[in-house]
């Protein structure tokens, strides 16, 4: 009478559950169903959502209007590299690159206000990862992703690589100034 | 004719096909010999990401971490289901195996695959980690191996199907077919549909570091590779339930509660598994939420259901045949009085528990569309999956090999009192393990990481005191995971090269029998029930299964709370 024999019943599929069975597939399926309607309850009622917003782009496409932010909103460099720290206008559009092995450039951003951020790898995966706060987005080479942030937590936040991307992958690190708002 | 010789085994009574046994022989000892390349590798990787040790220098360590995967999820997980496959078929339909000589041309594919993709790692020029990310390049032998393996893997299965189909015709059974083949069966279609989806994406990706084709979309690489990647695991997960309904048959003559549900969870893994590959790529660019949530839950929940059913059902089964040797009394008499010494018991029950409790919850929890925001691609990941992959498979698949080793190989286990503490050692160690991994990875602490410290990089990072002290504990406990997975290749090795040989008659003639119907079960007075409480059969593993409930909903909510802590997104 074992599960490594025929069963004994030959229609078997008519015999009736057992009562602990269908307590517990009901009880199961009930969870289920709340954990499933929670994901688009949480796209209306939640504040943490991805847009899902993003863009077919070329590494020189995304690295034009990467290049023309570095320009325009520039407030100071840093590292023996001289990587820029731009500090873009509330409310505008914000681009990172991730390559082999850096963020580019540095992010300086207001507390409390909301940007939309374009990220792209300009060469394999990436991944982008802030730290401590705790969030993390797969990045794509010829995919351009944007999502619409609201940093309001205080403390400057650090960029990390958490895709592989071969030897340098521990030390793609980049930064997310934060300053209070209104300074 | 050698193709019709069968011997039985006086102590199981199992019918072995002589050709069959070979090849679960072989699969079963190139699966223990991928064990130990992986196990070597684990203990390389571990001291490197235990932060005071920091043993290995970086290149080391992605190439290791590489082998370590590779080895371990590809090459010791699906050598052994062959076997597990075969073992399913010829062995417990009491039929001939299907093209015995086919069996040895997916073996040898199977072997030089992994012998060519090994030494491609070794070479340095392949460390792309498993899931060989495009635009980042392997060398094609990389590939080329998997290639192989896939499709020797692909014949191995049709042989399954192959015996299925003879078994049938020759009428080596009555009725239907057992349980635990029909979940082998499940794993064997879902092994189909996974392993072309890994031919649709390794072979043009072959053809790319060949030259031949100029660029694959990363996007649709993650797609397909996901397609294979995790559809895979859901292959595990079939073929490790259907490992604990045989060992609690073997064990205690378990029973099924009832044959329609069992079997309809079995289903329910083959229907809802098609993009499972979603809850990979919940944070990529490029895809709809809607498209997210669709085939992460609805695939992925229907899923889950079948595994919490079979999470009540195999321990509810062993509890009923328990009651019916009157262990009846209180909630939890029939477990204390499991034989808890034999290792093929504690090590199927430590895996059932690690997997429902720490895989399973884990899991749901991280394949949330919200939630994977603060989980994607950190050390969480490797804490759940090495709850789902070591010790739900892993440690299944060491369970049946204790029962394996004298049936099987016609051997005595090795030192068996240490045998009685390897699951112990092994399982306990592997909790604790992935347990701090996902306390890591809630710090933040990445996943495929060389140095948490960044002593070498421009800009620094300091993770809080706690994640360094956590994975400190990864370390510490990996190393006990990695004595328990020590003493399984000892003990296996040993006794199957050099064990004492099983004494009992066990020769090979042609005369075969026919595998009958399991007896009608002896109904208790008053029925089923009436051994335990409440109209429930299986009242004890009830209470079990609430609790486990009530941790599932309380840990799910903490991660949405924890992510309301997050910048507001869109
Ligand atoms: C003694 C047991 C084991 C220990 C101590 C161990 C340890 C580890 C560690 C430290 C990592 C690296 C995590 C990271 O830095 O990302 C890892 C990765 C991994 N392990 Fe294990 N492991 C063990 C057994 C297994 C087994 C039995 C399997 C599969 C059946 C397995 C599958 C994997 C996989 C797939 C990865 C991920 C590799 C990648 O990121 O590409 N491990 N393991
Ligand atoms: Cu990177
Ligand atoms: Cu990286």
């Amino acid at each position: 009478m074992t599960s490594i024999q025929p069963p004994s019943e030959t229609i078997w599929w008519k015999q009736p559950l057992d009562r602990v069975e269908g307590t517990w597939i009901a009880l199961a399926l009930v969870w289920s169903l709340i954990m499933f309607i929670m994901m688009p309850l949480w796209h209306v009622y939640g504040k943490q959502n991805l847009s899902n917003e993003a863009y077919r782009t070329t590494p020189e496409a995304f690295m034009a209007k990467t290049q023309a932010m570095v320009d325009q909103y520039t407030v100071r460099t840093e590292t023996n590299q001289n990587m820029p720290v731009v500090h873009p206008p509330p409310g505008s559009d914000v681009y990172l690159i991730g390559r082999l092995w850096q963020w580019w450039p540095l992010l300086e951003l207001e507390k409390g206000q909301t940007y939309r951020l374009h990220i792209s790898s300009m060469d394999w995966q990436h991944g982008f990862s802030v730290q401590p706060v705790n969030i993390n987005t797969q990045i794509l080479p010829g995919y351009e992703m944007v999502l619409t942030i609201t940093p309001d937590t205080s403390g400057d936040q650090t960029i990390i690589c958490n895709e592989y991307c071969g030897i340098g992958h521990h030390n793609m690190v980049g930064k997310i100034y934060i300053t209070e708002g209104g300074s | 004719m050698k193709n019709q010789e069968f011997r039985t085994c006086p102590e199981s009574g199992l019918q072995f096909h002589k050709p069959a046994e070979t090849l679960m022989r072989l699969n079963a000892v190139v699966a223990v010999v991928a064990l130990l390349v992986g196990g070597l590798t684990a203990l390389a990787v571990t001291l490197t990401r235990w932060p005071t040790v920091h043993w290995l220098p970086a290149d080391r360590f992605y190439q290791l971490l590489t082998t370590h995967g590779i080895n371990m999820l590809i090459f010791w997980i699906i050598f052994f289901e062959i076997a597990v496959l075969y073992f399913c078929s010829s062995t417990l339909l009491r039929c001939r195996l299907a093209t015995p000589k086919l069996g040895w041309v997916a073996f040898i594919l199977m072997v030089l695959g992994a012998v060519l993709n090994n030494v491609s790692v070794f070479s340095g020029n392949s460390s792309v980690m498993m899931t060989s990310y495009v635009p980042m390049p392997a060398e094609p032998m990389f590939y080329l191996g998997l290639i192989l393996f896939a499709v020797g893997a692909l014949i191995g299965c049709f042989i399954f199907l192959g015996t299925l189909v003879i078994a049938k015709e020759e009428k080596t059974y009555e009725g239907s077919i057992p349980l635990v083949t029909f979940g082998a069966l499940t794993a064997c279609i879902i092994a189909i549909f996974t392993i072309s989806m890994g031919a649709v994406i390794l072979i043009p990706t072959f053809m790319w570091s060949m030259g031949w084709i100029a660029n694959i979309d990363a996007p649709l690489y993650r797609l397909i590779w996901w397609g294979f990647g995790h559809s895979s695991q859901q292959i595990n997960v079939a073929a490790h339930v259907a490992v604990w309904y045989a060992i609690a048959a073997i064990v205690f003559g378990a029973k099924p509660l009832s044959e329609k549900v069992s079997r309809t969870a079995f289903v329910l893994y083959i229907a809802f598994l098609q993009l499972a590959s979603a809850h990979h790529l919940l944070v990529d660019p490029g895809l709809s939420s809607t498209w997210k949530i669709f085939n992460t839950s609805y695939a992925m929940y229907l899923a889950v259901l079948a595994s919490m059913i079979h999470g009540l059902t195999v321990p509810g089964s062993i509890e009923v045949a328990q009651r019916a040797k009157g262990l009846t009394k209180g909630l939890f008499e029939w477990l204390r009085k499991a034989p808890w010494g034999n290792p093929a018991f504690s090590g199927m029950f430590l895996s059932l528990i690690g997997f429902g409790f720490l895989g399973g919850i884990s899991g749901v929890v991280m394949g949330t569309e919200q939630i994977n925001i603060i989980i994607h691609n950190t050390i969480y990941v490797p804490g759940h999956f090495h709850a789902t992959v070591v010790i739900g498979t892993t440690l299944a698949f060491m369970s049946l090999t204790y029962f394996l080793i004298p049936v099987l190989f016609r051997r005595q286990v090795f030192l068996p009192g240490l045998a009685k503490f390897q699951p112990y050692i092994f399982g306990i160690g592997m909790m604790v393990f992935t347990l701090v991994m996902m306390g890591a990875g809630t710090l933040g602490v990445q996943r495929r990481h060389w140095d948490m410290a960044f002593t070498d990089s421009a800009i620094g990072f300091d993770y809080p005191a706690s994640a360094f002290t956590l994975m400190g504990l990864v370390g510490i406990s990996g190393m006990a995971a990695i004595v328990g997975g020590a003493i399984f290749v000892l003990i296996t090795v040993v006794s199957v090269f050099f064990g004492k040989r099983v004494e009992s008659d066990s020769s090979y003639g042609t005369e075969t029998t026919r595998l009958m119907k399991a007896p009608p079960s002896i109904q208790p007075q008053g029925g089923h029930a009436a051994a335990g409480k409440w109209g429930f059969a299986a009242p004890g593993t009830f209470v079990l299964a609430v609790f486990f409930l009530a941790i599932f909903v309380v840990y799910y909510w903490i991660n949405w709370k924890y992510l309301a802590s997050v910048w507001p997104m869109s």
